[in-house]
């Protein structure tokens, strides 16, 4: 398909402003000499180019979506109704509080209930992404000891199971990840976490569930044991579908947690964002928080903050979608858990008499396969079964991750999905299963129906192309 | 009462039943009891659709909406073509998640590369990345890039948005990078102040200025740059996206990287966010860069198709090695700007800077008549400060009307500490009939 550039003809395009109603005047500053080279375009074809391009992408609608890790729920469209109206849409974040009292309402009412579901005592929206969370909660954690004049503190324990984003953020936040291994039943190795707590444990990083999907039994001792050693508990909130309205991550031991307000919250993901990562916290790191808070109608900073995460108060309106989401459930928040556990071991349960699942147990939201076995008798990868479920209209699981697992698939069907979507996906595993063993070729040539086939990832790293070239040799 | 669930309770049971468990309790039976709520949450009773929207409606007309705005300070009141909301809406474009599977994803994975494209343009650099999370955010991240083992000190122009160093003050606090702020003088960074302070730390790494800076003065972005990088420091610009349509770009300028806001790019107020942070640099920084890249590559047939590329920056793949821990961004909200650009054309770009420009000088000029003088003798492009006898007086009276009014910022630093000072701002969405309006109020006022 062309791009848009290669669809653009001088002299035409749209016309949206108007004429200048008062005299021409630039600043006496250098101008640009070099003309950006944007499209020249009408409406009509810009639309169908884009209309275009929506037919080559997959939303929640366009089929099941069980991205592991990703909650990829249904995104309510009173959710998108509501961030919409006028009366959040076209708020100045430069205001006067006295006429924003709705949206800070809305701000407050908001933490209210993502205390009460977490059991934390203050929530910062500030973050704009899960990842951010997590830096926001490493960097209380860090002013917490500072302040403390503990300076000693310098690592950070992450299980070798743990996103990406863990020891990312811990890098970011000025700390060394150190790793603690997984046992044999995928959860915390108890004997490796005590031989790396010490006087240099900042925090833990934890998920859970975890990545492969299990509640760790040991969650309170694990948590039990990091505070004994003088470090916090940081929760990754990432997961919380599993256990919402189950399980509080307080309760657990934990000091400090980001939620995804695009996973669990309903909001949508965007193509890669926007989402809203809101860190929750106790009191005890409430003196640190970042950004202003609205308080009695006018804006206070805490008095130790760390500062500020973004420009204003975060992205305010995948914050209106998420509350238009609790309202909606209210106090069922535990029907939210349940039904994605229900459904991530239904399928489980019906794909591992031919799957090999990662650790074969009760599961929560997700369950991995590790596809290694199949793969040393085949030479069919993880890869190669993602790719022919994009044959059956399916979005494929998360896929090499998490790491601990070789050729792992990670399946997370989420509670809004009706069974006969999941019966429709388990026999696409299992004719998928036949076809390795009986036609493996046709499964490592998939996809065949998609717009592309199988992409060269290696040409796209080695020569970088990441922009159109424009030609100049008119 | 309202659930997004699709199996009924009896679906439920029976498919509890059909894999080996008796009933919730007993598939939950995993996690340890201590561990698990007692009892209900403290949360309100679940509502039907129209209730939430009753609700929701309730509060947003809690809220004030100006008919006419002349504030920006970091958020700024453009227009957004009807095309934007229409094209972005699609669910497929809303609802997808970042374009892990290349060929089931190709539209976003386009619609992105479009993007880098186009915000490589108008900054005149070599290549961008997919968004960042906002314009500060992005100053941020765009800091560290310039980090290396012998540099690490991050200067900042004392003219930019004070939100801006906070984040950078944030991000830094992290890191353990050490951020100093050179002087603004006159409303404009203090060059001598600059030239010395990077002359005498070898551990320089980079500087930061805003375009136009936060008083909305244009900078002698030339001669900052070449001092910072005679200095052998980086040079970073953060730029108000569409001044870039009449002022030189950051690539003629030669700086190392540009950011910016991408807000003015048909993205709303919206209360300070989703906004998106736009970054581009030169192609020998690369593998410095944050974020996700797209970029082009072939199928097994040979046609052209995108791909997530040169991951081995990210955190999913380097970990605590990672450029960044970035993972969600602001893709939908870079796929507008895309659409926003391509509405408006090379055409509409030129026309919106030359609007704003023309209006903000029209407003100087007419606040002049009424004595409300420039604070700063520089070059400004949307956004200018004056002094004023009473800020709050006139943006009561303002705000009486359903104005907006400027922002009232701390003196100017003038011999006068009793000086009110108000940042104000012009876009095309206000006519000399609204600007009219202002200096009528004003005049009654004083």
């Amino acid at each position: 398909m062309k791009l848009i550039f290669e669809k653009s003809i001088p002299g035409r395009g749209q016309d949206i402003f108007p004429a200048c109603d008062v005299p021409v005047k630039m600043p006496a500053a250098p101008l640009r000499e070099k003309k950006a080279h944007l499209p020249e375009i009408s409406e009509n074809e810009m639309g169908r180019h884009y209309t275009a391009l929506a037919k080559r992408a997959h939303g929640v609608n366009d089929g099941f979506y069980p991205l592991g890790s990703c909650t990829m729920k249904h995104n309510p469209r009173i959710n998108e109704k509501m961030a919409n109206l006028p009366g959040f849409a076209k708020l100045h974040p430069l205001q006067p509080a006295e006429t924003v009292q709705g949206a800070n309402e809305l701000i407050a009412d908001l933490e209210k209930m993502l205390c009460e579901i977490t059991g934390m005592d203050g929530v910062t929206f500030q973050p704009a992404a899960g990842a951010h969370g997590e830096f926001t909660g490493l960097l209380l954690i860090k002013a917490y000891h500072t302040d403390r004049g503990d300076t000693e503190r310098t690592e950070i324990l992450v299980p070798d199971a743990a996103h990406g984003t863990n020891p990312a953020s811990a890098t970011m936040a000025g700390y060394k990840t150190v790793v603690i291994k997984s046992n044999e039943n995928g959860t915390v190795d108890l004997d490796d976490l005590k031989a790396h707590l010490g006087p240099k444990t900042a925090g833990l990083m934890l998920t859970n569930p975890n990545t492969v999907g299990l509640f760790d039994p040991n969650i309170m001792e694990i948590t039990r044991l990091v505070h004994e050693a003088g470090g916090l508990c940081y929760y990754d909130g990432a997961n919380l579908n599993a256990v919402i309205g189950i399980v509080r991550p307080a309760d657990i031991g934990f000091d400090v947690i980001h939620m995804n307000l695009h996973k669990t919250f309903s909001t949508p993901h965007g193509g890669g964002g926007p989402g809203s990562g809101p860190c929750a916290y106790k009191d005890f790191l409430a003196p640190f928080a970042p950004g202003l808070v609205c308080k009695d109608g006018k804006y206070v900073r805490a008095e130790k903050s760390i500062g500020n995460m973004t420009g204003f108060y975060g992205n305010f309106l995948v914050m209106v979608k998420a509350y238009a989401y609790l309202l909606t459930i209210g106090k069922d928040v535990h029907t939210i858990a349940e039904n994605a556990v229900l459904n991530a071991n239904y399928m489980q349960e019906k794909l591992k008499d031919l799957y090999p699942i990662a650790f074969d147990t009760t599961c929560m939201h997700e369950f991995v396969i590790g596809l290694d076995p199949i793969y040393r008798k085949t030479h069919v990868s993880a890869l190669d079964v993602a790719k022919a479920l994009l044959d059956y209209g399916i979005h494929p699981p998360t896929i090499y991750f998490p790491l601990i697992v070789h050729e792992a698939l990670m399946i997370e069907p989420t509670e809004t999905e009706t069974k006969e979507t999941l019966d429709e996906a388990i026999t696409a595993f299992r004719e998928i299963y036949d076809r390795i063993f009986n036609a493996p070729e046709s499964v490592q040539m998939a996809p065949q129906t998609t717009p592309v086939l199988r992409l060269d990832d290696t040409k796209a790293a080695r020569e970088p192309h990441l922009r159109y070239e424009f030609c100049d040799c008119e | 009462m309202g659930t997004f669930i699709p199996n009924t309770k009896e679906e439920q049971l029976k498919m509890l039943n059909e894999i080996g468990y008796k009933d919730f309790d007993d598939l939950f039976k995993v996690i340890p009891e201590a561990a698990k709520v007692k009892g209900e949450l403290d949360l309100p009773e679940g509502m039907s659709e129209i209730e939430v929207d009753r609700k929701i409606q309730g509060l947003a007309n809690k809220n004030v909406i100006f008919r006419s705005i002349f504030r920006g300070a970091g958020a700024y009141n453009h227009y957004v073509p009807s095309a934007v909301d229409a094209i972005a809406n699609k669910e497929e474009f809303l609802t997808a998640y970042t374009p892990y599977q290349a060929e089931i994803s190709q539209g976003i994975l386009q619609s992105i590369f479009e993007y880098q494209t186009m915000i490589a343009e108008i900054t005149g650099m070599d290549i961008a990345n997919a968004s960042m999370y906002d314009g500060a955010s992005a100053a941020a991240e765009a800091c560290w890039m310039c980090k290396d083992r012998k540099h690490s000190t991050i200067y900042v122009s004392g003219a930019i948005d004070e939100r801006i160093l906070t984040v950078i003050n944030t991000y830094s606090f992290g890191r353990g990078s050490k951020v100093v702020v050179i002087p603004a003088k006159d409303g404009v960074t203090d060059k001598d102040a600059l030239a010395k302070a990077l002359a005498d730390d070898p551990a320089a790494s980079c500087f930061l200025m805003q375009y136009p800076n936060f008083f909305g003065i244009v900078e002698d972005a030339d001669e900052l740059c070449k001092i910072t990088q005679d200095a052998g420091a980086k040079f970073i610009m953060y730029c108000h996206p569409l001044a870039l349509g009449a002022l030189k770009s950051p690539g003629e300028i030669g700086a190392d990287i540009a950011v910016g806001e991408g807000q003015p790019l048909g993205l709303g107020l919206e209360f300070g966010g989703p906004y998106l942070g736009f970054l581009s640099t030169r192609q020998q920084y690369m593998r410095q860069i944050p974020g996700r890249l797209i970029g082009e590559t072939v199928d097994t047939r040979g046609d052209r198709g995108f791909v997530l590329t040169i991951q081995a920056r990210e955190q999913h793949i380097r970990r605590e090695k990672a450029s960044s821990n970035i993972c969600s961004n602001e893709a939908w909200c870079a796929l507008r700007a895309g659409i926003y650009l391509s509405t408006i054309g090379p055409a509409g770009y030129a026309q919106v800077a030359e609007l704003c420009s023309s209006k903000a000088h029209y407003m100087a000029e007419e606040l002049d008549k009424i004595g409300m003088k420039l604070c700063f003798k520089g070059e400004f492009w949307n956004e200018f400060a004056t002094t004023c006898p009473d800020a709050d007086k006139l943006l009561a009276a303002l705000e009486a009307k359903g104005i907006l009014g400027g922002l009232k910022f701390q003196c100017c630093g003038c011999d006068d500490s009793d000086c009110d000072c108000i940042l104000w701002c012009c876009t095309e969405l206000n006519t000399k009939e609204d600007i009219d309006e202002v200096i009528a109020i004003a005049k009654e006022v004083f």
